[in-house]
């Protein structure tokens, strides 16, 4: 297979997945009331692409046990086998069905992703906000605090609390999100630095509005662009930290199918010229591209550029 | 003897639309301009006119989001709609130059002013370096910037804004063009500075010979500098002429509108001699760090009167205005409110107190949260200093909304965005009306809008005053505004009450020094006002 072969076959992709995205379009738009279809047909082609991918993962993750063929953990073959019309995607190191751990890993990883940044922003937009409307020694705390923990390089520093605490899926989300929550707090500090100083902020302080509803209300929907864009990276970020963790055996723990630890446990097959194990790898990496396709959408619309 | 070659600058039918969602709209419509040489056009309009748009396509340029798409444009004899991106390279800076509104926000704040002055005439190949800074030395010197042989050594913020924009105008004329525009180059100035720049400019121009386009919306200004006035509306053209013809008899409505602008004037109303006053300054020093921004500053301000308050950029008014809402406790002295004594700090205040003192801010951009809708920035106040809620709370935010004439069924639903500045101005009243005050502080609201608006503003405040019984406090530095709405006046200068009483008596000699100083920075729409002015001042100032 020459270059060219490969060029093809990449631009058919891409014309393809941009087509698809445009079809996407037309039937959101065509689907959804006024206001939205009016947003969304600004959405350029790769948008529209992202978001069909995004919408294809959650429905394959949430239907999981409808969609794969085969149970999650089950010994359902040889191992190793290669593909054929029972195993799409031929079977793993121990003989469970490749597809059928690919579909269950999108929800278990993807899922688990999600939980975590989410904490992660709560965290993070709690205390930045808090940080930038109360200042003072508030601030001086906080800020410092969480240079000290970004002062250690995240991977290194999840390795080691996760040594302290042990592994479990619950306190490696925890851990992934109080590490990411400091990114997110530098964020959310910065943004609202900005919004605190308005006029109509004082104008709510003077009014005698508590700390909540400052924050709440007059803060937060000011900031509220910026940080949704974050949020699609950061869930990158997380998703890509969760697979390191499990490829180096201290994330998500067999049986439970996640696609960084199948990365690791089918890795030999590369060496037959077999590219089954970047399956994972690939479908880590199309979500990763398609939700940055949707958060540069987003920036761009936050930034104000168009307007 | 004014023959075809004499025309510098002409633009012909010249169309620009700006892209707006989906679809362009005609900003200009279809402008005709010839311009002389050595000759001054001043264009003149509302915002939104196009004068600026209109300034840029002068050199072949069209802001981002805009693109010209009808008319000619032929800058002597260069068709600059077709000229290639090298060719009005040369000519910018060259033989074209732009003078920015706002000079802080145009120079590169990394580059000492020579640098960035000399950056035009070498790229140009009109000077070496050396040339240009003696050249700059001689212009800093002819603009009468103090220091001319070191001041551009400093970077822009080590001078203050009037020198600032002295020196772009330096700038523009390194190469010594054909054609200049000034954008609003006085516009972000106090009064008196502007004069120095005013007299600058035109001396300069003079001088070189030079053409120019001056955009302002300042009908006095305007009449200080140029040969002839167009006037715009919308992107079209009202009316041209001459400026003591277009000053003396203009023949078109729009214009003779302009004219009469500021003809809002209510009889002062008598000084209180009796009763407690509202609000009363005593004796207040404050300040930023070591620093004594408010050196004491006493004033009383009574129920159902106007004070206005004036003075300069870095007088002390806004900080005044920050000890009274409680922002900025003061060092020593306090503020009493219906004769009792206010805690100096906000946040010790009772909700009471809070309710009682409302402002009004200059920027209604940034005083109204843009993301809610008109329904919760006017309804919050209500809610929660008076409980209303449900029915009774959606009935008094209509009330409000008809008091400041604002239909409420088109507007209650809607976001700041969806407003135009005089509307959003008067939300912002709004707001301030919900509490249900005694006092209101205004700082500078009408000085963001334009002239018929901020009229518009000012009949409201006052038929507001009358039907609310409210006191206002007048942040100002424009002195027509006192004119119309003051009962009485307090001048500040550098944190110090120069002279405070009625208005009567401040608008009549004899004057405080700096009181004078200002009342006579005022341009006035007599074209020879500048020149009388300049003249009086230097036989003054020989003795």
């Amino acid at each position: 297979m020459g270059l060219f072969t490969g060029l093809f076959w990449l631009a058919v992709a891409i014309i393809l997945g941009l087509a698809a995205g445009w079809i996407f379009r037309v039937a959101v738009v065509a689907a959804s009331p006024k206001p939205i279809a009016r947003e969304l047909r600004t959405a350029p082609l790769t948008a529209s692409f992202g978001m069909l991918i995004i919408l294809i993962y959650i429905l394959v993750a949430v239907f999981a046990p409808l969609v794969a063929p085969f149970p999650e953990t089950e010994v359902v073959g040889t191992e190793y086998q290669p593909w054929d019309n029972v195993h799409v995607l031929g079977t793993d190191n121990l003989g469970r069905d490749m597809l059928s751990r690919l579909i269950y890993a999108a929800r278990n990883t993807v899922g688990i992703a999600f939980i975590t940044t989410a904490l992660a922003f709560i965290l993070g937009v709690m205390t930045g906000l808090l940080a930038a409307s109360v200042g003072g020694w508030v601030d001086q705390v906080l800020s410092r605090a969480v240079d000290v923990l970004m002062a250690i390089p995240a991977l290194i520093f999840a390795l080691l609390l996760l040594t302290i605490v042990g592994t479990s899926i619950v306190n490696m989300i925890l851990v992934i999100a109080l590490i990411d929550s400091t990114r997110v707090f530098r964020l959310a500090r910065a943004v609202a630095m900005n919004i605190v100083v308005m006029d109509y902020v004082e104008a709510a302080r003077l009014r005698g509005e508590g700390l909540l509803r400052l924050n709440i209300r007059e803060v937060l929907p000011n900031a509220m662009a910026p940080l949704v864009a974050e949020f699609g990276l950061r869930f990158c970020f997380v998703f890509l930290m969760i697979s390191a963790l499990s490829f180096l055996g201290l994330g998500i723990q067999p049986p439970t199918a996640d696609w960084g630890s199948m990365v690791k446990d089918n890795a030999t097959l590369i060496s037959f010229g077999d590219i089954t194990p970047l399956l994972p790898a690939g479908a880590i990496a199309l979500l990763t591209v398609c939700v940055n396709f949707v958060v540069d959408w987003q920036l761009h619309r936050a930034s104000g550029l168009k307007e | 003897m004014q023959d075809a070659n004499d025309i510098l600058l002409s633009m012909k039918g010249l169309r620009i639309e700006g892209r707006t969602d989906e679809e362009w709209l005609e900003i200009v419509r279809g402008v005709n301009l010839e311009l002389r040489k050595g000759e001054v056009l001043g264009l003149i309009g509302e915002s939104g006119a196009g004068k600026s748009t209109i300034g840029l396509a002068a050199m072949g340029f069209a802001r981002d989001g805009c693109r010209i798409s009808g008319g000619e444009i032929t800058f002597d004899g260069i068709d600059m709609r077709s000229a290639s991106e090298a060719t009005k390279r040369r000519l910018r800076g060259r033989r074209i130059a732009y003078v920015a509104q706002s000079a802080a926000a145009s120079f590169n704040p990394a580059h000492k002013l020579i640098d960035q002055y000399s950056e035009g005439p070498v790229k140009h190949g009109v000077m070496s370096r050396d040339e240009a800074e003696n050249d700059a030395t001689d212009l800093y010197r002819r603009m009468q910037l103090p220091d001319p042989d070191s001041i551009g050594f400093r970077y822009p913020h080590q001078v203050s804004g009037g020198q600032l924009q002295r020196a772009m105008t330096a700038m523009a004329m390194a190469c010594r063009p054909d054609l200049i525009i000034f954008d609003e180059p006085t516009t972000a100035l106090d009064v008196t500075t502007q004069i120095e720049v005013l007299a600058a400019i035109r001396e300069i121009v003079e001088q070189f010979d030079t053409a120019a386009l001056y955009i302002t919306h300042d009908l006095a200004v305007v009449a200080q500098m140029a040969d002839r006035i167009k006037v715009l509306l919308k992107g079209e053209e009202v009316e041209e002429s001459d400026t003591r013809s277009m000053l003396a008899s203009p023949t078109q409505e729009y214009t003779k509108s302009l004219w009469a602008v500021r003809t809002h004037a209510r009889p002062e109303q008598p000084p209180v001699v009796e009763g407690k006053p509202v609000l009363s300054i005593r004796n207040v020093t404050a300040g930023y760090g070591a620093v004594d921004v408010l050196k004491d500053v006493s004033f009383d301000i009574h129920p159902r009167r106007t004070v206005a308050v004036v003075g300069e950029s870095g007088s002390g008014k806004s900080t005044t205005a920050r000890v009274i809402t409680g922002l900025l406790p003061p060092r020593r002295g306090e503020v009493l409110f219906n004769g009792e004594a206010l805690p100096p700090d906000f946040r010790r205040r009772s909700r009471e107190q809070l309710r009682q003192a409302q402002m009004i801010y200059q920027m209604a951009d940034t005083a109204l949260n843009p993301k809610l809708k008109i329904r919760e920035l006017v309804g919050r106040p209500a809610q929660m200093y008076l409980g209303l809620r449900g029915k009774a709370l959606e009935e008094r935010i209509r009330e409000l909304l008809s008091l400041i004439e604002m239909n409420p069924d088109d507007y209650i639903d809607r976001l700041p965005s969806e407003l135009s500045g005089g509307q959003k101005q008067r939300i912002g009243i709004a707001r301030a009306l919900a509490a249900e005050p005694q006092f209101i502080i205004c700082d500078e609201v009408t000085s963001a809008l334009d002239q018929l608006v901020a009229e518009g503003i000012l009949k409201l405040l006052d038929r507001l005053q009358g039907e609310f019984d409210l006191a206002y406090m007048f942040i100002t530095h424009d002195l027509a505004t006192v004119k119309a709405i003051a009962d009485e006046v307090v001048v500040m200068k550098d944190g110090v009450v120069v002279e405070k009483g009625p208005k009567s008596e401040m608008f009549q000699p004899p004057h405080d020094p700096y009181t004078e100083l200002l009342l006579s920075s005022v341009p006035e729409m007599d074209p020879d006002w500048l020149s009388g002015l300049l003249e009086s001042r230097a036989t003054a100032a020989n003795g």
